[in-house]
């Protein structure tokens, strides 16, 4: 009796194959978003924080952009600009071969642009935390710029980078609107986690699947949730001041 | 190695004019706070680019405003000691060391680590995190860590000021012997007339942005008219001295100069050590006949030099000690009541108990050698 009842309850928590793909999907978007998001990430902070020209206000603003504005919006730019014939994506299709519009990788593109706010944000307040005086060293001790970057101010800014990474990937796993209007929701392609579970919301019978696919995010962001403060916690370690 | 500076630049409302050349040793840029040295360390080091000047090392030029020549200032290779230590937090002690070694040329790389890690008692931290180290041993560190990255010089910003006197003791005895083995010119910026009258070889007085002396470091100090800008309270005579016999029954140490011979509580150093003894002004007492009955150990017979001139109620009285010069802190009503004048003899007292440990130096023998020709060219 029992027995039968673990096994049901079991096979009541059993993906079926179409669960499984948006699962999968959203993982790799959200995985791809982050890392691709991540050396323009840095160099956008890093421009934010130390470079002196004309029009950064300017940049900081459209950076942050998608954090203000409604994910419809930034979805419907995002579809018609590098959409099929929006001219960067007519641009990126025809000499690249790269396609955004209704593929996975518009998904991550759409998930990239929304987490990058977060990313860049966390980064740069780790950037400005940074002691000049540590660089300054470092230029007497024979380190050139490139040098410095790599060998001082990067790994001193790890733990922001930790932080902006986790930030863009729960961003990247949650992301909803941009990616619907900008890439739709097909099954397999460019259904993700929050899109499936729009889906089975508006079928009937449906609650089943939703409510499997919402113990997985939980699940995916609290494991996220607790990587983050381990590593921010080990890299915090290594750099405490005295 | 000849380091010569010569810059104009503005820092706001402050104008620092500054040019002076030095040898070898130790050069001990003095002043007040604010007189401008850590701006004239920072630039030399091309921390900061110079509105006018021109800053060459040996045959190398690094600065030369008219030239429009620049050199960054990772291509100096001029190594630059902080106040605040400035080690790399991510880093360990070793990988700390090992930075500027890393950068500097292969025909460059003349300090043995090796032998730094002994000179400087490091040995035991290697492994370590900077967090982990006490003040004293983060500046060890960073002193090992700019002698390896191969300098053509070194320069130091008040490596001492963020510690307590019991850390600063521990590190003196380091940057003499830094000072005495290796042949770096070294550029020490000091506020501290303790520090600077035992380690200098050379003395750059700066004040409010300009040189107002350069010598030895016995004639800076001795001179009258620098004392207002020398810090008045600490100001005195440097003598050089050498260990002649310890006393062991009273636990002293009898020490010969110029000026005679000196009796002070017992110091660790081998008889025939040369050392530096600083003397305040404000600890010699004057007397026109030799006093007798008296506690007083040290009394040195010379005449009087000469005389600040001040309306104020204190004087400083320099007298010349058979060629070694002692300066009197008195008040002007002594000063009359003795009728002192230049040419008069008198004889100046010293307790022993004035003359501090902390203003002894440690062996000088490198020092003295290296310090001749220029006591030969005066």
């Amino acid at each position: 009796m029992l027995n039968a009842l673990g096994i049901s309850a079991m096979e009541w928590f059993a993906l079926n194959p179409e669960e499984w793909a948006a699962v999968r999907l959203s993982l790799k978007v959200a995985t791809v978003a982050t890392f691709v998001s991540l050396p323009i990430g840095i160099a956008t902070a890093m421009l934010l924080v130390r470079g002196r020209f004309w029009g950064r206000s300017l940049l900081d603003g459209i950076v942050m952009l998608p954090l203000i504005l409604p994910p419809v919006v930034t979805g419907y730019l995002l579809l018609i600009s590098f959409g099929r014939r929006g001219p960067i994506g007519a641009f990126l299709a025809d000499y690249f071969g790269i396609v955004f519009s209704f593929r996975w990788t518009g998904a991550a593109l759409a998930c990239g642009v929304m987490g990058f706010p977060l990313m860049v944000r966390a980064i740069r307040l780790s950037i400005e935390a940074v002691d000049c005086r540590l660089e300054e060293a470092a230029g007497t001790l024979g380190a050139n710029r490139a040098w410095v970057f790599f060998t001082v101010t990067l790994p001193l800014v790890v733990p922001g980078i930790i932080a902006g990474m986790i930030l863009c990937f729960a961003k990247a796993m949650g992301e909803f609107g941009a990616t619907i209007t900008f890439v739709s929701n097909i099954p397999g392609e460019t259904q993700t986690l929050p899109s499936a579970i729009y889906t089975f919301t508006q079928v009937p019978g449906g609650d089943a699947g939703a409510f499997r696919l919402t113990l997985i995010s939980i699940g995916i962001a609290m494991t996220a949730l607790f990587a983050s403060e381990l590593l921010a916690r080990q890299a915090k370690r290594r750099l405490e001041v005295a | 190695m000849k380091l010569a500076v010569k810059i104009r630049h503005r820092l706001g409302s402050f104008l620092l004019d500054a040019q002076f050349e030095t040898g070898g040793g130790l050069v001990a840029l003095f002043g007040r706070s604010g007189s401008g040295k850590t701006s004239v360390v920072n630039i030399i080091a091309g921390l900061i680019r110079p509105e006018h000047g021109c800053i060459s090392i040996g045959d190398v030029t690094l600065v030369d405003t008219e030239r429009n020549l620049f050199v960054p200032r990772h291509r100096r290779r001029i190594g630059y000691v902080f106040q605040e230590s400035r080690l790399f937090p991510h880093l360990t002690v070793r990988q700390n060391l090992l930075y500027g070694r890393w950068f500097a040329p292969k025909s460059e790389r003349r300090e043995d680590f090796d032998s730094v890690v002994e000179l400087l008692g490091i040995g035991g931290l290697l492994g370590r995190r900077p967090a982990g180290l006490s003040g004293g041993e983060k500046q060890r560190v960073a002193i090992g860590r700019a002698l390896l990255s191969g300098p053509r010089a070194l320069l130091m910003d008040e490596p001492l000021a963020s510690l307590d006197e019991a850390r600063k003791a521990e590190i003196l005895p380091y940057i003499e012997r830094l000072r005495d083995h290796s042949r770096l010119p070294i550029i020490y910026v000091s506020h501290s007339i303790a520090e600077v009258s035992r380690l200098a070889s050379t003395v750059v007085l700066l004040s409010e942005g300009k040189v107002v002396a350069v010598g030895p470091v016995s004639d800076v100090m001795q001179r009258l008219d620098l004392f207002p800008l020398t810090g008045r309270a600490e100001a005195g005579a440097i003598i050089e001295a050498i260990v002649e016999r310890h006393d062991n029954d009273f636990g002293l140490t009898e020490l010969s100069s110029r000026a005679g011979r000196w009796k002070l509580a017992r110091l660790e150093a081998p008889v025939g050590t040369r050392i530096r003894l600083r003397v305040r002004a404000r600890d010699v007492v004057l007397a026109r006949s030799q006093p007798s009955d008296l506690s007083t150990l040290n009394m040195m017979a010379g005449t009087v030099a000469e005389i600040s001139r001040s309306d104020g109620p204190i004087v400083d009285v320099r007298i010349n000690c058979n060629g070694e010069d002692i300066t009197a802190r008195i008040t002007r009503y002594s000063l009359d009541r003795l009728s002192l004048s230049p040419g008069v003899p008198v004889f100046a007292l010293i307790k022993s108990v004035a003359l501090e440990r902390r203003s002894l130096s440690g062996p000088i023998d490198a020092l003295a050698s290296r310090a001749e020709p220029e006591a030969s060219d005066s």
